[in-house]
């Protein structure tokens, strides 16, 4: 996801002189092109994020479109006071990056684990908040928030599940349908797509048809997608590798309860208030916290089977 | 500084005291010591050094200026008003119900303000994105940032500097407000500043420094920027908190307290009654 993201920005700054980019000295290597070629649309502002997003809003106000970029929650809980009096409340052109959703530092330690940007992101006013689930996703996003007026917020995952069909636009606050079933409506975000669709074929094994839908774009959301979703399936289960209290789960619930299409049956997957504090690679944490794929598939098969 | 122009300098300056203690009595609000003390730097700038327009309050070509000690707003907005920004009247709404005045600075719907703060050390941050990008575009704009003493205490004034002087924002100008008290108690016993100087002095700002009630001492300084091309210039500005009511000058009771009834008769009437 990193570099398709680096790739699109790079096209963009050439398009489009008023792109900056600025890293919170993190990216080894991965912005070698970027700088290359565009050495005055590029600054590292130090290990200084909060600095870094207030010279973001500044020079967003002055007319650029500014990526604040670096790892796990330093682009986001370090400084979110300034993403939200700053860049938010005075609607300026800057574009929250953070590289490393949930476990994609998983061996680095809690401080490295983004395990409630969203939940924490999505309460902010005017913050469009994205995290694509695939490379192409990551692509369409990046180029969707450099378009889009105002602050928004581009979670990036280490992994990435599949681009699945590309011929339909990518629109903002629009879930994709990745998969088509009947029984299990499977909604994600992030990266750990590539797990879901692994489950989704075990279930099938199980004789168990499931729907997969691509949450890509948090904030804002068009409910109808979602609502469908509810209305056509027996059971409703979100899975994200970040806390699901107030994350995509608890979005998905809240938009149901107010469109009145609360399904019978829900099960959100992710981390249940808890510290990360296991060690280990993103697919041993995702093991350890029982959101990888065969753990989706059998929690799934568990409540399809409970009483509703 | 010219004599006709300190006459218009110390008149905009007594018309803005007035405003602020009437503005904090109706609003109930607090900062008036806070807002005094910045009325004379507000005043020299807007009178004698800032390049703006108030009929086009986004002209590119204009200075910028941030309160970062958005506590003070009282001031900014009164100053605005009488610089011809948006009517005197409108005043009157601060803190109000329902009013665009609120007691911590905001832009939305206020002309003259370019950045809604409250929260200390974000301003100077912002200043020096707004500084940087003017220098890109190759503008001859310059941006002034007025910070309190206490808000030094924040980590993010610091970040903020640093980067100035490596970016060689020579077209950026921080004013410290050091009346030296701060919410509870002096500066010096709460996070001691000192030497004050020579920190920017270390962080490679050009410093200069003036007596912040004297218009021609800060006139003089203000109008020499940048003093070395290639560095950021602080002004450390040596103010008395409450400046211009003597029972409010250099107590820390007044960064809190609203002046009502006889207080505020006995405000005022010192206030007309200085020269």
């Amino acid at each position: 996801m990193r570099d398709r993201f680096i790739q699109t920005l790079c096209d963009l700054a050439e398009r489009d002189p008023r792109i900056l980019l600025i890293t919170g000295d993190l990216g080894f290597a991965v912005f070698d092109e970027y700088c290359g070629r565009f050495p005055r649309q590029f600054i590292n502002a130090g290990v200084a994020e909060q600095n870094m997003t207030l010279v973001a809003t500044g020079m967003a106000l002055e007319g650029h479109v500014v990526f604040t970029y670096s790892i796990g929650n330093f682009s986001t809980l370090r400084c979110l006071e300034m993403i939200r009096n700053d860049a938010a409340y005075h609607g300026a052109n800057v574009k929250v990056v953070s590289i490393g959703g949930g476990f994609s530092y998983g061996a680095l330690g809690i401080s490295h684990h983004a395990t409630e940007d969203i939940a924490i992101m999505r309460s902010l006013p005017d913050v469009t908040c994205v995290s694509p689930c695939s490379r192409w996703e990551t692509e369409q996003a990046t180029r969707a928030i450099a378009r889009e007026p105002g602050t928004c917020f581009l979670r990036l995952d280490k992994d990435a599940g599949p681009d699945g069909d590309t011929t339909e636009p990518f629109k903002l606050g629009v879930p994709r349908v990745l998969r088509k079933g009947r029984d299990v409506a499977l909604l994600t975000t992030g990266g750990i797509l590539s797990e879901v669709i692994k489950a989704a074929d075990q279930l099938q094994l199980d004789g168990i048809s499931s729907s997969v839908y691509s949450m890509h774009t948090i904030k804002p959301l068009d409910p109808r997608t979602i609502v469908a979703a509810a209305r056509t399936h027996q059971l409703v289960v979100t899975i994200e590798e970040h806390t699901i209290h107030g994350g995509l789960g608890g979005l998905v619930l809240e938009t149901l309860a107010d469109e009145g299409a609360l399904p019978k049956r829900f099960l959100r997957i992710g981390l249940d208030g808890c510290f990360s504090s296991v060690v280990g690679s993103q697919a041993y944490l995702r093991n350890t916290f029982h959101m990888d794929a065969g753990s989706i598939a059998r929690r799934t098969r568990d409540q399809l089977a409970s009483k509703p | 500084m010219s004599q006709s122009k300190a006459v218009v300098t110390k008149a905009l300056a007594k018309k803005v005291r007035k405003h602020v203690l009437a503005m904090t009595e109706r609003g109930n609000s607090s900062h008036v010591g806070s807002a005094f003390s910045i009325v004379d730097i507000l005043a020299v700038l807007y009178s004698d050094i800032m390049r703006y327009d108030p009929n086009r309050p986004d002209w590119t070509e204009r200075d910028r200026f941030i309160l970062s000690k958005g506590h003070a707003g009282a001031a900014v907005y009164a100053t605005l008003a009488e610089a011809g920004f948006f009517p005197v009247e409108l005043l009157k709404q601060h803190c109000r119900d329902g009013a665009v005045l609120s007691g911590h600075i905001s832009h939305k719907g206020i002309p003259g303000v370019e950045l809604s703060t409250g929260s200390l050390g974000h301003g100077l941050g912002v200043g020096v994105g707004m500084a940087k990008a003017l220098k890109l575009a190759g503008r001859s704009s310059r941006v002034f940032v007025l910070l309190s003493d206490g808000e030094c205490d924040e980590g993010a004034i610091w970040e903020a500097a640093l980067f100035a002087q490596h970016h060689q924002l020579d077209n950026l100008v921080a004013i410290v407000d050091y009346n030296k008290i701060q919410s509870l108690a002096p500066v010096a016993e709460t996070l001691a500043l000192e030497p004050f100087r020579q920190k920017w002095e270390s962080f490679n700002w050009c410093v200069i420094e003036a007596e912040g009630h004297d218009h021609g001492q800060m006139q003089t300084a203000l109008s020499r920027i940048p003093i070395r091309p290639g560095r950021p210039t602080v002004l450390i500005a040596h103010t008395i908190k409450g400046k211009g009511v003597s029972f409010m000058e250099n107590t820390v009771l007044w960064h809190y307290r609203t002046a009502r009834g006889d207080e505020f008769d006995r405000a005022l009437r010192e206030l007309e009654e200085s020269s």
